[in-house]
């Protein structure tokens, strides 16, 4: 293992102490229960939006900590959820008395660890409300499996949802609009190589040197299929069908078009991707009125992409647009 | 401070009839080693077919347990169940840690408030503690999960129990046959968790959360029991693979 870390035990521990340190205008950390929180938190009269989830996704989700976006998030260790005390802490901390929206991917462990927390914040007579996000149609949604996971529209629900709460929407409005968010968003992901766990030691998957897994998730579980090193423009048609024939996205549709990069992919890469992904949904009659293109959601070291599509209204358009300061995204302030 | 009666050192060779608290505390220490050998292990099993992280989780919430445990002063068994149930929810993280830390809150509810259990009273603890699992993962037998091996305690010692068995003979027969229902595990298809994106590849794999499931209940044996033949020991992850069984 080659990593730029002095212990295992102290990743995620130094990471936040240099993180802090780098956006103290932003954000506050608080540890032992830790979780990341706007500087300017408990904000009067609006709902608070808490998200959380293992570490080694960055800048998800504590770069999108700020105005505009998330009060809080709780980081877990690395590619492990963090656990209840800590959204409980966390809703404390920055509960306004509006109420408290989680934002939960779908993974076994998050979902458990926050519907306990959710339990005890309502237990402490707090209001709180959760959405599951689960947008990535590697996996096959069914009674048989854990569900679809929740990847890229994640942070686009956290961005969505946090200028909502920020124009004053009330508990229930935010609640739907996030779920609202995950039914209209779809994602797709592959990976060229393996990520490291640093407390692991060693790649997490063997991928030999010529071969892709294609629907991994961002943990590196397996997704649908392995298969031979192709050119990127293939590869992105082929994230991009599953993704449009899932969601019934009708011709002249306009969506948001996000390309992530997983921790170890370039940008001059993903560039290379985004290009192609807008003529595909071009060719499909989408109209991609709004796009992101960069690492947002990582997992660790690896290299590979994500697709996210989000069919956007007269609604989600705006909030898009409204104004967010975080330390990963910024805009119109 | 509330003084509790101490017995003398006993002498006393009988093997224990019932369950107390001092005993509670030495199975933690006892699962805890046991989740320490076989931490590569369960990293092993766990990056097969879930995230690799089962092993490490687990030993850093032992480790906290038996550091949470060490000076408590509780005046009944459910007192420990709960220390150990929120020490794991705080600190396990993960799915293991929702899971097994409602294990022994359930346990604690349906424990009775006494000082020592009788084989038909932790019966109900682990019958209690089982069925939170299950709610809790919505998951029930035959899903490849943890839930496999509970299920398996739960009616190894109900048997035991009718059969008036001594505590020895009944968790010497719980351990045994949690290590079977851990391993029949391997050919099953995951329902649940994060094995179930594999689908059918998730076949020809020990569960991890079974097998940690399964040295929970060896370990209650080998703590109260010195002489119980130690049954899993740890080796490399591909013994436990289906070829070599």
């Amino acid at each position: 293992m080659k990593k730029l870390i002095n212990s295992p035990e102290n990743v995620v521990h130094e990471a936040l102490e240099g993180m802090v340190a780098a956006h103290a205008d932003l954000i506050k950390v608080q540890f032992d229960p830790t979780f990341i929180m706007r500087a300017d938190a408990p904000v009067k009269n609006k709902v608070a939006i808490i998200s959380g989830g293992g570490s080694g996704h960055e800048p998800m989700h504590g770069g999108f900590v700020g105005r505009g976006m998330l009060d809080a998030a709780c980081p877990g260790a690395v590619f492990t959820s963090p656990t209840p005390d800590q959204m409980q802490a966390a809703t404390k901390a920055v509960d306004s008395g509006k109420g408290t929206l989680l934002i939960v991917k779908n993974y076994t462990g998050d979902v458990m660890n926050f519907e306990l927390a959710a339990d005890l914040v309502r237990a402490d007579g707090g209001q709180v409300e959760s959405v599951i996000i689960d947008d990535d149609v590697a996996v096959k949604d069914s009674t048989w499996t854990a569900g679809r996971r929740g990847v890229g529209a994640t942070i686009l629900a956290e961005k969505i949802c946090g200028a909502a709460a920020e124009a004053g929407q009330s508990l229930a409005e935010v609640r739907d609009l996030c779920q609202k968010v995950n039914a209209q968003g779809r994602s797709m992901g592959m990976a060229l190589t393996s990520c490291t766990v640093p407390h692991v030691g060693k790649p997490t998957f063997d991928l030999p040197e010529d071969e892709i897994e294609f629907g991994v998730g961002i943990h590196g579980e397996p997704g649908r299929t392995r298969m031979k090193l192709k050119p990127a423009d293939e590869i992105v048609e082929m994230l991009m069908e599953p993704i449009i024939s899932d969601l019934p996205y009708k011709s002249g549709d306009e969506v948001l078009l996000f390309v992530n990069g997983l921790g170890g992919t370039p940008q001059i890469e993903l560039y290379i991707i985004y290009r192609k992904a807008l003529e595909v949904a071009k060719r499909a009659g989408l109209k991609v009125t709004r796009n992101l293109v960069g690492s947002y959601i990582t997992s660790l070291e690896m290299a590979g992409t994500s697709i996210t599509l989000l069919k956007l209204d007269h609604q989600l358009t705006p909030l898009w647009d409204a104004p967010v300061l975080t330390s990963a995204l910024r805009w119109g302030l | 401070m509330k003084q509790f009666k101490q017995e003398p050192p006993s002498l006393n060779l009988e093997p224990p009839t019932r369950i107390d608290r001092q005993m509670v505390q030495r199975w933690m220490a006892f699962f805890g080693s046991q989740i320490a050998s076989f931490e590569s292990e369960l990293t092993a099993l766990d990056s097969a077919i879930g995230d690799g992280d089962h092993g490490v989780n687990m030993r850093r919430g032992l480790y906290a347990v038996n550091q949470a445990l060490d000076g408590t002063e509780v005046p009944d068994i459910c007192g420990p169940f709960r220390v150990i149930s929120t020490t794991l929810l705080s600190s396990v993280g993960g799915a293991s840690g929702p899971l097994y830390g409602t294990f022994f809150l359930q346990c604690s509810h349906f424990a009775p408030h006494k000082s020592e259990l009788s084989l038909a009273d932790f019966t109900a603890a682990v019958d209690g503690g089982c069925r939170g699992v299950m709610h809790l993962g919505k998951a029930a037998g035959g899903d490849k999960t943890m839930v496999d091996t509970l299920l398996a305690a739960v009616s190894s010692l109900r048997r035991s129990a009718s059969r008036h068995l001594s505590l020895q003979e009944a968790l010497e027969t719980c351990a045994k046959t949690t290590l079977e229902a851990a391993r029949s595990t391997i050919p099953m298809v995951a329902r649940k968790g994060r094995a179930s994106y594999l689908g059918e590849r998730s076949a020809g794999h020990l569960d991890p959360g079974a097998l940690s499931a399964s040295l929970l209940f060896e370990s209650l044996s080998c703590a109260l029991f010195p002489t119980s033949f130690r049954i899993a020991q740890p080796t490399t992850a591909s013994t436990l693979n289906p070829a070599s069984l």
